[in-house]
Parts: C-alpha cells; sequence; structure tokens
C-alpha cells in the first residue's frame, strides 16, 4: 500500500459512509441518539479537507492525520474510537511511502487494540468491535493462505476482510448491547443491527473496493 | 420537523450568536466554540469547565458565570465536545490552581473529556474530574455503560461551583462535586420523543395512550414503555424508584429538582411538584430547597425528570451561595 492508495482508501470510505448517512442515523435512532450517521459523515468529510490539503510523506502518516482529524471534527464516541483506531495505525507502520500488507494488517491490529483500550468492548457487545475483529481475523488468514504478493495480497486480504465485517454486522442484532448509549435499552436493544458495526464494515468494504485490481 | 432554525448544520453555532447577543457579560468564543466566564482566568481560582452534547440548555452554558462554572463547552447536538474544545476551555480559565472537569457519564464524554485531561497535563493544567451518573433507571451493572449523568449535574455545578468560588482548591471542589453526585438520584419519564436538527425526524414513535418509563436525555427510548397513568400514580412510581435507589430517611433534608424535558408546560411541572412534595412529606423528607423548571433538557421532547439530592448543612449553605449566570441567579 502507498500513499495514494491510503488516501484512495479514506476517500471511498467518505463516499460511502455520505451515501449511507442516513441508514446509519437511522439505525441509531432505533437504539442510540439518531447521530451516528451526521458525526460519521462530518468526521470523514473533515478528513477528505484535511488530506486534500496536506502532502503526508509517509502512509503512516495519512492514517495519523486522518486519525487527529476525526478527533478533532467527530466527538461523541464514534470520534475517539476511530480517531485511536487510525492513529494507532498510522503510529504502528514503518516509515516510507509504501508498506507491505502483512505491516498493514499488523496496522489494522494494532488500531483495534487502541480502540478496545480506549472503549473497553469485549467481542459480543454490540459495537464496532464486533465487525472490525472479525475483519482483521479474516485479513490475516487471507494473507497466511494467499501470501501478500503485490498488491493481489493486499486486495484479497481486504476483500476478506470486508466479507468479514458484514457477517459481524448481521451477527450484531440478536445481541444485547452493553456497551454504549444502547446499553441502556437494556433488552430492548436485542433485534436491532448496531450502527457502529455498520460503519466499520463500510470502512473495511471501501477498503476492498478501493484495492480491487 | 418544524423548528426555528436556517439550517440544521449551523443550529449550535447560531444558538451560540445569539447567547453573545443576550448575555454580554459572557465570553463566547465561536472560533473554539467555548463560552467562557467574563473575568476569567482569576488568580487563584480552580476554573470550573463542563461540557457535553447540545439540546439540554439551559445546561451547560446557561450556568456559566459567578459561583457556578467558568467554561461550557457545547458539542454537536447530543454529541460530546472535541478534546480541542475542552482543552481550549482549561487554558482560558486555569488560574494556577487546575481546573475541574464535571463529566457526565456518557460513553463519548468521558472518552473525550479524558482525551482533553492528557493534553491539558501535557500544557503543565493540574485536571480533576467529577463523573455525574445519577440516573438510576439505568443499572450500574457490567450489561450496561453504568448509570447516566442528568438532573443532578446542575446540582454538581451550583454547589462545586460555590466551593470553587469561595476559595476551595482542586482536590475539595472535585471531591465535593463527587459527594453531590452520590447523594443524588434522578429519574425521568417522557410523554413524547424528541427531534434533533439533524435527524429531522422524531428518535422513536409513542401512542397517544403511552408514556416512556426511565427515559435518557438525548431522545433515546427509555427502559420500557407503559400505558400513561395519572400524574399521581407516575410521581409514586418515579420516587420509588429514586428512594429505592438512593434512600433518604425520615427527618433528613433534601434539594429536590423538578426539571422539564423541554416541552412540558410548567402548570404540569407544578402540578406534579405538588405530588411529589406530598409524598415526600408522608416520608418524613425536609424538602430544604427546590428548584420548578426546565434546567436539563432534551430538546422538544415532552417529560420531566425528578432529582433528590440528600443534603447537609454544608450542601445548603454552598447552595444557598450567590450565584449570576444566565439561567440561575440569586443572592446578588
Amino acid at each position: 500500500m502507498d500513499v495514494a492508495l491510503a488516501k484512495a482508501w479514506l476517500d471511498t470510505a467518505a463516499d460511502a459512509i455520505a451515501a449511507e448517512a442516513d441508514q446509519l442515523t437511522t439505525l441509531d435512532a432505533a437504539i442510540g441518539d439518531s447521530d451516528h450517521g451526521v458525526n460519521m459523515n462530518r468526521g470523514f468529510g473533515a478528513v477528505r479537507t484535511a488530506l486534500a490539503g496536506a502532502a503526508p510523506d509517509g502512509v503512516g502518516a495519512v492514517f495519523t492525520l486522518a486519525g487527529s482529524t476525526l478527533v478533532s471534527k467527530v466527538g461523541g464516541a464514534a470520534g475517539p474510537l476511530y480517531g485511536s483506531a487510525l492513529r494507532a495505525l498510522g503510529k504502528s507502520l514503518p516509515e516510507g511511502p509504501e508498506v507491505d500488507a502483512a505491516a498493514f494488517g499488523a496496522g489494522l491490529r494494532a488500531g483495534l487494540d487502541a480502540l478496545r483500550k480506549l472503549g473497553g468492548a469485549a467481542p459480543g457487545d454490540k459495537t464496532i468491535v464486533d465487525a472490525y475483529l472479525p475483519a482483521v481475523d479474516a485479513y490475516d488468514a487471507a494473507l497466511r493462505q494467499h501470501g501478500q504478493d503485490g498488491d493481489g495480497g493486499l486486495a484479497a486480504a481486504a476483500r476478506a476482510a470486508a466479507e468479514a465485517a458484514a457477517d459481524g454486522v448481521r451477527a450484531t442484532v440478536p445481541l444485547q448491547a452493553r456497551k454504549g448509549r444502547a446499553s441502556y435499552l437494556g433488552e430492548r436493544s436485542i433485534g436491532h443491527q448496531d450502527p457502529g458495526a455498520t460503519s466499520t464494515w463500510l470502512i473495511f468494504q471501501a477498503l476492498a473496493d478501493a484495492t480491487a485490481p | 420537523m418544524k423548528k426555528f432554525i436556517n439550517h440544521p448544520d449551523a443550529v449550535v453555532r447560531e444558538a451560540l450568536v445569539g447567547l453573545a447577543a443576550a448575555h454580554p457579560e459572557l465570553r463566547v468564543d465561536l472560533e473554539q466554540q467555548i463560552v467562557v466566564r467574563a473575568d476569567a482566568p482569576r488568580a487563584g481560582k480552580v476554573g470550573l469547565i463542563s461540557g457535553g452534547g447540545s439540546g439540554h440548555e439551559p445546561l451547560h452554558a446557561g450556568f456559566v458565570g459567578l459561583g457556578m462554572l467558568d467554561a461550557a463547552c457545547p458539542g454537536e447536538v447530543f454529541t460530546s465536545p472535541v478534546p480541542d474544545q475542552i482543552l481550549a476551555a482549561a487554558k482560558a480559565v486555569d488560574g494556577g490552581s487546575g481546573v475541574v472537569h464535571i463529566v457526565k457519564n456518557y460513553t463519548g464524554d468521558v472518552m473525550n473529556f479524558q482525551m482533553a485531561a492528557e493534553l491539558s497535563a501535557d500544557e503543565g493544567i493540574e485536571v480533576h474530574s467529577v463523573l455525574v451518573d445519577d440516573d438510576v433507571a439505568v443499572e450500574d451493572s457490567t450489561w450496561t455503560a453504568g448509570r447516566r449523568g442528568t438532573g443532578a449535574t446542575m446540582l454538581v455545578e451550583k454547589i462545586a461551583g460555590a466551593l470553587a468560588e469561595e476559595g476551595g482548591d482542586a482536590v475539595s471542589v472535585a471531591a465535593l462535586g463527587t459527594r453531590v453526585n452520590e447523594a443524588s438520584a434522578s429519574f425521568a419519564i417522557a410523554l413524547t420523543p424528541c427531534t434533533t436538527p439533524a435527524a429531522g425526524r422524531p428518535g422513536f414513535e409513542l401512542g397517544e395512550d403511552e408514556m416512556e418509563v426511565g427515559v435518557g436525555i438525548h431522545g433515546e427510548p427509555g427502559r420500557r414503555r407503559e400505558k400513561l397513568l395519572p400524574a399521581r400514580d407516575i410521581a409514586t412510581m418515579t420516587l420509588e424508584a429514586i428512594l429505592a435507589a438512593k434512600p433518604v430517611a425520615a427527618g433528613e433534608d433534601a434539594i429536590v429538582l423538578m426539571n422539564g424535558l423541554g416541552a412540558t408546560p410548567l402548570i404540569e411541572l407544578y402540578l406534579l411538584y405538588g405530588e411529589f412534595a406530598g409524598l415526600l412529606e408522608s416520608a418524613g423528607v425536609r424538602i430544604a430547597r427546590n428548584l420548578v423548571g426546565n434546567y436539563v433538557t432534551s430538546l422538544d421532547m415532552a417529560g420531566m425528570s425528578l432529582t433528590v439530592c440528600r443534603a447537609d448543612p454544608e450542601l445548603l449553605r454552598l447552595w444557598d451561595a450567590p450565584v449570576r449566570t444566565p439561567a440561575l441567579r440569586w443572592g446578588v
């Protein structure tokens, strides 16, 4: 992955979030406070603007800037969680204009670790983690299976990650929320798809789309 | 959606423009999106900072001024402020004695204030925090994000603010804030949902004959839905929930906040207050001080919350101390 591809991923994610903002807000209205689509759209719009106005010289710098922008612009829980994940991804990458698929995968997992440390969510709590964790597991498994030859390896791993994230999103429906605002509903949160897991899937799907050959 | 707005994205900013016009005694920084007491920073005084999503007015900006908050950080509607805002507020009010964050217990608020505390510490500003989690409708367990911060927030801001005003140090002010929170319990019931400007539609639907019991202040549904009852029965149910969680013994004093959630008329709040006053009197609890009105709101939600704070002479003395803010003023 090089600087251009890193930016293309985040641009694609911004497009996807803008297109699905109403849907994210509708999901959030059912078990939260009706603002997830609005906040994510504002944040990724700001990321797009920040990246357009900057010339990061390394892949890591792209994600560090994107993460800091989310922390500064989004608020709520989504800003710190996604912002910290992207910052940790950026900081974990080796310096330089290009990183290989294995280093990028390790970075994705560093992002997950940062997010979990901040939010304290475990798998099954009906949160971002329920899409993010299966996505990085699938990414690593695909890389082990297919090797990481060129961008073909990255594309296959990203596709596997997006599919696993989608499965993870569907699996949140029967769960009772144990973290975040949806937890206040207790058993009434059962039967609804988690908005945070859904936005995570959009971001991994954007990675698959941006890296597709 | 029918609201007095120009554009959904501009609501928070344009409301701050209006707040600045109405209250020239406050410094409203539109760039940093913070509201600061005009005479801040005051050398030696602990700076009291609160904030949270907008939509709960007058909380928090309406409580900035003498005897209460030094700064408020309004976020987008129902969305916590960002760390940059909170850091800017700390720099604006720190008089060398540190600052105290008053944080409502929501995942986003806690994270953003925590990040801001780390940034402030990097700048050499000592930060202490009070976490407000008075809403007893939510069980504090591993199954939830913990109890929510609601009506007691303004009691914490008033009482801790009074101690800061008379020269209390940061540790004492934070400890007092925590003590007020621990002595307080709240419970809310909604008759209608509310509509955020950005969403443009209500967060949930509620039938003509239904109420949401144990509702929060962000438009999310409550713990359960029930058939609407007479005010007397609603008052009984509400007070039972509060006193079961935080008992007040016969003969003890209480500060009672009869709070409207935004769209409930005062005539109904007074009717409810009459019910609560009768019930508390029957229980032998003395209402030493009370407030009836809209203080911690949820946009245009019709509903009410009751907060009962078990009080002692020190809390009552600080409650009575002078305060001069847009939404609360006495003794000056």
